[in-house]
């Protein structure tokens, strides 16, 4: 067959055009991969996986639950108990969440989720209903799940390896020295502890037992901040002069107006109990089912949040306890008879830290942490670490950012081979995985990274990791990610911020004592249990 | 039903419109083939409207990288026939295919969000505009006008006003 040149330009005419798109779409591509590439492979970020936790053989650890309200709940289901309870309350969200086309998977995680060498043994709740409720769902005629009426009942029975300290926080350091001091292991929750003086007592405790004790700061297990650690440590920052973080939420749930069950009374609760050493009033069940409000239970946003925010800091930059502390705020967004601010801002300052630099020695030195909390609002204010160099977004993914006037990144930024707008490197776990987050708390928290994290794509409870470690630690030894040390800087660092608040003035640590620098005629533990001036030390009751 | 005739000027307006869309695509496929992270997971997952439980099961770690593949050598070929000119009826019907996933998976319905979509809709957008010219250039072939076609078809069977 012959064409003539017309016929051929018609009929192949299309060639050079499929050619050029094809070139122009693989070229700009492969061009732009490279470009990526060649940059990661300057920056040489390498998450490190953490390393497989031993088995935890021989017979199951006998573990003895001290507490068992929501957060009981939760660490039971990390051990892979779940009550019967919210077993049908999960199906009921599965079955709707399916029906509207959405995805929703708390349940299949927890199905999913490795069994745990434990045996749930005994239980201590001062409230009929919560011990019950454990005896019921967790109890089989081959595993009795006993229930002791006192911590102390519990800790010398000999019956149990180890407890898990799930109360108020002003519980937290009375029940873990009780356990530490009879070589009983421990896994308390945060705050570690309620004042200054039970942080030093709780320190020695711990470093004289051969019990092994956790803090329950479950996101050191995150992998998004081990392989922030690595970021840190390559200086790709450079000297990190400002961090912010930051707590937003805006509903009942999160202020800790949980939900008062019509069922408790004297009778079913005891009461002289749950007050321990705090200020001794009448049966109250506003203070007992929301004693997140009040200082003589809890700690308000820098015990119960802040923590959270040090914490993860604290785990990536290893920054220790703040030279010193100011802090503001009030109550702000839920004058409810509550003693505890709702809005509250703190600063850490840290004159001689450094995350390394790249200008001449001696130029930058010294990092303030800040962070922010409203109870009134939900905008997604994100962690932020701002470097000389670069910025990094650090929650359950990180995103980074090239500082415009960067010394380190000078010439890529003046090639173009970078810019100020354009992230550099990201990194996102979850990126392949879907989610199913029921509430708006649980979803401030997974943002945060706080929740859960992901191994191969998989998502993983991080609380569920960190008893996991602790059990793994008390059967083959080794070192737990947020012992004594870690929990006493955590510790220390929230009752500093919240004693700035209290007295309105700057808070110092003395290093070399290692005790807050003392301030004059003011006893600093009564002034962190005491209400704020112009409030009232405690709320009616009944709740309208 | 007015019948109304071929005439070049419309003819070469398809050419121009087949050439386009076929570009369009292929430029799409050839991005996502050559880029191995690329994935669509994330327009999967985001899914909305009445078949969002569907796309958001495509979404499945298991048929991903089936789907991702299936969507860029389909693209390709739509690129591949509408631009060469040749076999592009069945490119058409594969391009339509794409474009009604497209869409449904993410339509502009009222009361939906308008995420992932790079200007404002109703009812009708950029993807079922492509959609509908995709069927106009099923319905007019003009491969044998310019493209491959006019080679293998039998020499001197048609003139360039002959294509209706």
């Amino acid at each position: 067959m012959s064409w003539t040149r017309r016929e051929a330009l018609l009929g192949m005419g299309g060639i050079p055009i499929l050619g050029a798109v094809w070139w122009a779409g693989a070229s700009a591509t492969v061009g732009k991969k490279r470009e990526r590439d060649a940059l990661l492979e300057t920056l040489n970020i390498q998450p490190s996986l953490p390393p497989a936790v031993p088995a935890i053989g021989g017979e199951p650890v006998k573990v003895g639950i001290i507490g068992f309200g929501i957060r009981g709940e939760q660490l039971c289901r990390a051990l892979g108990y779940a009550t019967q309870e919210w077993l049908a309350e999960m199906e009921e969200a599965t079955a709707l969440a399916k029906e509207e086309g959405r995805p929703f998977t708390a349940l299949e995680d927890f199905n999913n989720q490795d069994k745990v060498n434990v045996r749930i043994a005994g239980i201590c709740d001062i409230y009929d209903y919560r011990a019950e409720k454990a005896i019921r769902s967790f109890a089989t005629d081959a595993n009795p799940v006993k229930r002791y009426r006192t911590y102390q009942e519990m800790i010398g029975s000999g019956e149990i390896d180890a407890v898990v300290v799930a109360t108020p926080d002003h519980w937290h350091a009375p029940m873990a020295i009780e356990a530490l001091r009879n070589n009983v292991h421990v896994y308390v929750e945060k705050p570690m502890t309620h004042t200054l003086s039970e942080t030093y007592e709780l320190r020695d405790a711990a470093l004289n037992s051969k019990a092994v004790l956790q803090v329950g700061h479950q996101h050191r297990q995150t992998l998004s901040f081990k392989t922030a650690q690595d970021i840190i440590s390559k200086g790709i920052l450079g000297h990190v002069s400002l961090i912010t973080t930051n707590t937003n939420r805006n509903d009942d749930n999160g202020a800790w107006n949980y939900e008062i069950r019509p069922d408790a009374t004297p009778e079913t609760i005891d009461w002289a109990q749950f007050l321990g050493n705090a200020p001794q009033i009448p049966f109250n069940k506003n203070h007992f089912f929301r004693w997140r409000k009040w200082w003589a239970y809890g700690s308000g946003l820098s015990g119960d949040l802040l923590t959270h925010d040090y914490d993860r800091l604290n785990c990536v930059l290893q920054m220790g306890i703040p030279k010193s502390v100011m802090a503001s705020g009030g109550i702000y967004t839920h004058r409810d008879a509550r003693n505890v601010p709702d809005v509250f801002q703190a600063n850490f300052e840290f004159p001689d830290f450094s995350t390394g630099s790249s200008q001449p020695a001696g130029k930058e030195k010294g990092m303030t942490f800040v962070y922010s909390a409203t109870l009134g609002n939900t905008l997604n204010r994100p962690t932020v670490l701002m470097g000389h160099d670069a910025s990094m977004e650090l929650g359950n993914s990180l995103t980074i950012w090239p500082d415009g006037r960067s010394t380190r990144y000078f010439n890529q930024l003046e090639e173009g081979k970078m810019a100020p707008q354009t992230p550099i490197y990201q990194y996102n776990p979850a990126a392949s995985a879907l989610d199913g987050v029921s509430s708006a708390t649980s979803q401030y928290f997974a943002d945060k990274g706080l929740m859960w994290t992901y191994i191969d794509g998989k998502r993983v409870d991080s609380t569920f990791l960190h008893m996991r470690e602790w059990l793994s630690v008390i059967r083959n030894g080794g070192a737990v990610s947020c012992g004594i040390q870690q929990g006493f800087e955590e510790a220390v660092s929230a009752h500093m911020a919240g004693l700035s608040w209290k007295l309105g003035r700057r808070i110092e640590w003395d290093a070399e004592a290692q005790r807050v620098v003392p301030i004059e005629e003011i006893d600093l533990d009564a002034a962190l249990l005491d209400s704020p001036p112009g409030i009232g030390n405690y709320a009616p009751d009944v709740v309208t | 039903m007015t019948d109304f005739k071929m005439n070049q000027k419309l003819t070469s307006g398809l050419v121009l419109l087949r050439l386009f869309i076929g570009w369009h695509f292929l430029y799409e496929g050839i991005i996502k083939a050559y880029n191995p992270d690329w994935t669509s997971f994330g327009y999967l997952a985001s899914a909305q409207g009445p078949f969002k439980s569907l796309f958001t099961s495509l979404a499945a770690e298991s048929i991903l990288p089936w789907v991702d593949t299936l969507n860029w050598l389909a693209l390709v070929f739509v690129g591949i026939t509408f631009i060469l000119g040749i076999f592009e009826r069945a490119g058409a019907v594969v391009g339509m295919g794409l474009l009604a996933v497209y869409y449904l998976a993410h339509p502009s319905f009222p009361g939906l969000d308008e995420i992932r979509s790079e200007g404002s809709y109703w009812l009708v957008n950029k993807n079922l505009i492509e959609l509908a010219a995709c069927w106009v250039l099923y319905l007019q072939p003009t491969g044998s006008f310019i493209g491959l076609a006019r080679l293998l078809k039998p020499k001197s069977s048609t003139t360039k006003t002959d294509l209706s």
